[in-house]
């Protein structure tokens, strides 16, 4: 008998948690704030699935209800890819080391 | 157009980016290294949806304005918001998460066929359930992330709202959740679907309005935990790895933020999450704290003390975000040092209003990240330091934690600043925290209140050094 292919999706699902949860650990408590802001920005990467509803209109129906949810969620996603990366990018760039010539 | 097995390739090696794209936060040298594989394993996301779809005619000019516009306000926002407002912006982008889930999980209700899920009226159950899970909780979040977005920003009351009967109401939509979820995938009626949307929508306000708002922590942290299991439930719906990955990986980071903001409370997480918490808190020791004496000093006896002190610990708390005192308390540390005098930050796992707040902000105004300590690491040289410099913080401090068992927050960990030879406490007033006890720490003998804006008195104590 054949294999569900839900069941491989969930075992990439299952171990990806565990994947999370130690990488998580291990991610040190002052960038704590940078974590939640890049998490954000990962989790916009729905932004796959607008794409793919975006561009299911045929050219003579481009804005049928369904193509319009999806350029919605594609501006609502993109501005959480490039707001949370460059936010990221933005916290990150100020940690610094003490210098060492003081 | 390429096949669908090699897009797969490629939505894993994104899915393996995004979790070096976690790794590298393990250091603070490593995690710019790390954002930047955030960004490639979303720019190979993004370009190998445009690939596999091939269709570069009709919706895709569009796709790339909603694109270029959704992005355009996001790199505004990105670099004008202010360091003191992360955590509003990061519940904020929170709810978007929440609503792009939606939305999209509307477009596939409606047109299933794009996404190889069935007919409109005949999708498979697997990805029906899937689609409902992931709206659902797309929806939980966004209105939860609207609330808390709104507490934060001070549009709304911080306080909690409570009225009877909340918790078995709560429970009666959450059921229902669950019974519409039900009658959907028996009749596929699109009515269900709306039904619903609505209670979750509705589900996700009532959830966030009794939790107060200095809880918000461990509700961001919720929050972003349901984020990630709303983008897995789509990542199931579409088949799609990068999601799956991303969504389980976002869920597990949420919830354990939201593990350690509770345990940094020394509260359980339902005990949060019902909420409540300071609004009712008035308990017995707020009677007679008025007449007890309190010591209070200006700056010039502030910079005395620490002019003769050899080692400063200064405790950061909400106020000083408030206050938007970081950079003046960077440049009293300046002078401090100066003199020879050593200067270290200590940093409760709950000051602020989101995991890591202070560390943002003390970063934001060049204070090197090697000074700053977290709880732990630094809780055993306050009984060396001549000096604890407390700004805008208080239960953290609060000794009662320890040896009043008939205190709320007893239990949790606190600094033990009450070692130090002397403590400045810089606060507008006496006024109590959010938790409304009264902090021991104000009426002792080596105390010095200093009552004014936290940013007003570093800069006086900074002339006066």
């Amino acid at each position: 008998m054949e294999i569900d292919p839900f069941i491989f999706r969930l075992s990439i699902f299952i171990l990806s948690i565990f994947i999370g949860y130690y990488v998580v650990w291990s991610v040190t408590p002052s960038l704590h704030t940078p974590l939640m802001s890049v998490t954000n920005a990962i989790s916009s990467v729905i932004i796959v699935g607008a794409i793919i509803a975006g561009l299911a209109g045929n050219s003579e129906n481009i804005f049928n209800v369904s193509s319009i949810f999806g350029f919605l969620a594609i501006s609502l996603a993109s501005i959480n890819i490039f707001g949370g990366f460059l936010v990221t990018q933005r916290m990150l760039a100020m940690y610094k080391k003490k210098k060492k010539d003081k | 157009m390429i096949s669908a097995n090699l897009s797969a390739i490629f939505y894993l090696i994104s899915g393996v980016l995004f979790i070096l794209a976690l790794r590298g936060l393990s250091s603070p040298e490593t995690s710019r290294q790390g954002n930047f594989f955030g960004i490639v394993g979303m720019v190979i996301a993004i370009t190998v949806t445009f690939l596999s779809t091939g269709n570069f005619t009709s919706g895709f000019a569009y796709v790339l304005i909603f694109l270029l516009i959704g992005g355009l306000i996001g790199a505004f926002i990105a670099y004008k918001i202010p360091m003191t407002a992360m955590p509003e912006l990061v519940a904020g982008f929170h709810s978007l998460v929440g609503l792009a889930a939606v939305f999209v999980a509307i477009a596939a209700f409606l047109n299933p066929e794009v996404f190889n899920l069935g007919s409109p009226g005949d999708i498979k159950l697997g990805s029906l359930i899937e689609m409902s899970i992931g709206a659902a909780v797309g929806a939980i979040t966004f209105s939860g992330s609207v609330i808390a977005f709104l507490k934060l920003q001070g549009i709304m009351s911080g306080s909690p709202i409570i009225f009877k009967g909340q918790h078995p109401l709560n429970a009666l939509i959450l059921i229902s959740i669950v019974v519409v979820t039900y009658l959907l995938c028996s009749t596929q009626s699109s009515n269900f679907f709306w039904i619903l949307l609505a209670i979750s929508f509705l589900i996700g306000f009532l959830l966030i309005i009794p939790i107060g708002g200095a809880d918000m922590p461990v509700v961001i942290s919720m929050l972003n935990s349901y984020s990630g299991w709303a983008a897995a439930g789509i990542g199931f719906t579409l088949e799609n790895t990068a999601l799956i990955i991303t969504g389980a990986l976002v869920g597990s980071s949420g919830a354990i933020l939201s593990y350690i903001m509770c345990k940094g409370m020394n509260r359980s997480f339902f005990n949060v999450i019902l909420g409540g918490f300071g609004a009712t808190e008035q308990s017995s020791s707020t009677g007679s704290k008025e007449q007890k004496p309190v010591k209070s000093g200006n700056a010039e006896d502030a910079a005395f003390l620490m002019k003769n002190a050899s080692s400063v610990i200064i405790v950061p708390g909400y106020g000083m975000a408030v206050a938007q005192a970081q950079h003046a308390l960077r440049e009293m540390v300046d002078t401090l040092k100066k003199n020879d005098i050593k200067v270290s930050y200590a940093i409760h796992p709950v000051a602020g209003r989101m995991p890591g707040h202070m560390n943002v902000l003390l970063a934001e105004a060049n204070v090197p990240y090697d000074e700053v300590f977290e709880l732990e690491e630094i809780n055993n040289d306050f009984a060396n330091a001549d000096v604890a410099f407390v700004i805008g913080a208080n239960d953290v401090t609060n000794p009662a934690a320890k040896n009043d068992p008939q205190s709320p927050i007893y239990g949790m960990p606190v600094l033990d600043i009450e070692k130090c030879k002397s403590v400045l406490f810089v606060k507008r007033s006496l006024s109590p925290g959010y938790a409304g006890i009264d902090n021991d720490l104000f009426y002792k003998e080596n105390t010095l209140m200093l009552f004014a804006d936290a940013k007003k008195m570093t800069e006086e104590i900074t002339k006066n050094l």
